[in-house]
Parts: structure tokens; C-alpha cells; sequence
């Protein structure tokens, strides 16, 4: 998938070759980048607020295969940020409409909308299909799901999260290399303690630049470009327009990625992340889920 | 010994608004200490009830290192420092 593969030796098409000039006339990237693209397949997590710049920005560069799972239907009160659904599509599942958006930005990929919650029991099939996976959930039991799953499945994880005004991004790569999403931050906070978007509110523009550091992320992993946001996280404060990175250690106590795992296969994470288990997701009435299971 | 502490959105209502604000000690432990005598909270969600150690839904960063893995409450604060308080939050 990165580069240091083999080279890839797809032969463009005449449409390809102008869609993705751009990116081909860089030499940075160059027609070996933009095959790399056009043959890797990556999963967004959702199709949000942070699904929605990932994803598009994904489908626009090429990446052949792209998977969206989300279980959510567009409301309203999403249009303020998830700039990939449209007035007409309020009631529609999200990933019907952002497979409608995402094959209209570039018909050329293979666009697989999954449409349902995940879960310990489907997570590795789903996951597993994919190069790379990319978070833009919004509950911490789907997070750790998502660390674990690609943890135990050596895929690369590009993480992102977002609150209010600020936001937060970094690159998980499983094995000795870096830090998972469990050394980051071992324990959830306690379920209730931190107001979800719809308590809270968020700024509708900052999963834009969240999510599209998170597309840039993967977009240099899968073509062996720059340097990966791994062992660093990128903290992002909107109001004060203030990027700062800090550094992030693999754990070796680390209960999946640690030098003696106890935590080897999937779990329930409603109860690691003390919700009532087996809550089934439900949409508020603003559409933001208060249960836990989703991705959006 | 003054260090700046850049706070998160969910802590500015305890300062104010503000983003970053002062507080003085040689180790991080006194820094939030004095921090929370100045404004009144502001720790409620970054040390453990007791007092004794950090959450572990909450790091905190002395100079872009995290201190859990070196110190923790201990670790030693320069002045000039820049402490980043960082809570886990899941939104997207």
C-alpha cells in the first residue's frame, strides 16, 4: 500500500490521466503516487462531520476502493457541517447519500456503503477488507473498537476527534513502530462527563479541517509520502488558530499494543466504556445519536 | 517559578474564556495546585478525586511530553514551561 511496495504498474486511462494531473504532475507524487491511489482501499468510520471532508477528499484523489459505515439517516441539524449530504437527502440513510455525493465527485473509484452499527462481532470482516481506516466517529465505545480491530488486524489507523472548537488528529501504526489509541488515553471518561455535539455544540467548519488532515494523512501513507503523524498528535484550537503537537509513546503496559497483551480479542465496549450494555443505537431527535454502537 | 498552562475549550469556563493562563510550581503537581487555588475547578476533571494522581482519560503534556511517562504529578516544571492539558473527546 505505502511505498516502499513494489511499484505499481496499473495503466491510467485518458480520463485518469487528466482527472489526476494534478497530482501526477508532482513529482512528490507522480504517476506511481496516484496508482498507489487509485489501487489502495481505505474505510472512513462514519459519514459526519469528519466523514464528510475525509471522504470526499479521498474519492477526489483516486483511492480506488473506498468504504463508508455509518448506520445514521441525514437530519437537519447535520447540514451545519456534513457538507456531504444535501437539503434533499434529510431522511435518507447517510451512506445512500454519500455514496450518491462521492460517486458523483469521481464515478472512476468503487464507492461500498456499509449501512449499520459497528460492532465486536462484525468490525474485523468489515475492517478487514480495507488497506487503511480512517476514524471519524463520535463515541468512545466505536473508538476503541475501531483501535482494537485495527490493532489486531495490523492495518494503519488515521484518528481524528473533535469538540466545540478544538480538534485532535494522529496516526496509529500497529506494531512496535508507535502508540495505539489505548496508550493515548487507557480509560474512557466516565459515560455523561463529556457533553456529546448536541449538548455541546460544535463550530460547523472545524471537522472540515479536521477531517481534511486526516485525509491528507492518508493520503501520504498510501503513497509513501512526507512524514506520518505517528508518535505525534496534532491538537488543533479554532478560536486561538493554534496548532500544537505533543508526543505520544507506545505504552509497554498497553493492554493491546504492550509487551504483555491481556486484551487479544474484541470486547464489549459498552461496558469497558461504562454504557449500559447492549444499548441499542437510537437517534435523538436531533439526530445525534445518544447511544452508543454508531458512527457518524 | 511561572509556567503557562493551555487549557482546553471545557476548561476555559473556569478562566474566564481564556486559553492559557499562569500558575507557579517546580513540579506539575504544584503547578495544578496553584493553578486551582487561582481558578476555583479548573482541576476537577484532570486530577483524580483523592487529589493524588491523573486521570486517565486526561493527559498532560510539560513541553509537548507527556508526563505520564515521566513522573506524572512529579515531573519537574522550568519556568517558561508550557503545559498542555489535553481530555479525551470522541466528537466527529
Amino acid at each position: 500500500m505505502t511505498g516502499d511496495a513494489s511499484a505499481p504498474t496499473r495503466r491510467f486511462t485518458q480520463d485518469e490521466v487528466v482527472r489526476y494531473a494534478r497530482h501526477i504532475i508532482l513529482p512528490q507524487i507522480g504517476g506511481d503516487g496516484q496508482r498507489r491511489l487509485l489501487e489502495s482501499s481505505v474505510l472512513c468510520i462514519g459519514a459526519g462531520g469528519l466523514g464528510s471532508p475525509i471522504a470526499m477528499y479521498l474519492a477526489a484523489a483516486g483511492v480506488g476502493r473506498l468504504g463508508v459505515v455509518d448506520f445514521d439517516r441525514v437530519d437537519l441539524t447535520n447540514l451545519q457541517r456534513q457538507i456531504l449530504h444535501g437539503t434533499s437527502d434529510v431522511g435518507r440513510p447517510k451512506v445512500a447519500s454519500a455514496a450518491d455525493t462521492l460517486r458523483e465527485l469521481n464515478p472512476g473509484i468503487e464507492v461500498e456503503p456499509h449501512d449499520t452499527v459497528l460492532t465486536s462481532e462484525n468490525a474485523m470482516d468489515i475492517l478487514g477488507r480495507y488497506d487503511l481506516v480512517i476514524d471519524g466517529s463520535d463515541n468512545f465505545p466505536v473508538r476503541y473498537l475501531v483501535n482494537d480491530a485495527t490493532q489486531f488486524l495490523g492495518t494503519p489507523l488515521v484518528y481524528g476527534s473533535i469538540y466545540q472548537f478544538e480538534g485532535q488528529v494522529t496516526v496509529f501504526l500497529p506494531g512496535d513502530a508507535g502508540p495505539c489509541y489505548r496508550c493515548l488515553f487507557p480509560q474512557p471518561p466516565p459515560p455523561g462527563s463529556v457533553p456529546n455535539c448536541a449538548e455541546a455544540g460544535v463550530f460547523g467548519v472545524l471537522p472540515g479541517i479536521v477531517g481534511s488532515i486526516q485525509a491528507t494523512e492518508a493520503i501520504k501513507m498510501i503513497t509513501g509520502v512526507g512524514d506520518p503523524l505517528v508518535g505525534r498528535l496534532l491538537i488543533f484550537d479554532a478560536l486561538e488558530m493554534d496548532f500544537t503537537t505533543v508526543k505520544i509513546k507506545r505504552d509497554p503496559e498497553c493492554p493491546v499494543c504492550g509487551d504483555r497483551p491481556t486484551v487479544t480479542e474484541l470486547i464489549d465496549y459498552d461496558l469497558f466504556c461504562g454504557v449500559p450494555s447492549g444499548a441499542v443505537p437510537a437517534e435523538a431527535e436531533d439526530g445525534v445519536p445518544t447511544t452508543v454502537g454508531g458512527q457518524r | 517559578m511561572a509556567a503557562r498552562v493551555k487549557l482546553p475549550t471545557i476548561l476555559r469556563t473556569h478562566t474566564d474564556g481564556r486559553a492559557a493562563v499562569e500558575a507557579d510550581g517546580g513540579t506539575v503537581g504544584e503547578v495544578l495546585l496553584d493553578l486551582e487555588a487561582r481558578h476555583p475547578g479548573v482541576t476537577r476533571t484532570i486530577l483524580t478525586d483523592d487529589g493524588a494522581g491523573l486521570h486517565r482519560f486526561v493527559n498532560v503534556y510539560v513541553n509537548g511530553e507527556d508526563v505520564r511517562y515521566g513522573g506524572g504529578l512529579g515531573a519537574h516544571v522550568a519556568d517558561g514551561d508550557t503545559i498542555s492539558i489535553l481530555p479525551a473527546v470522541a466528537g466527529g
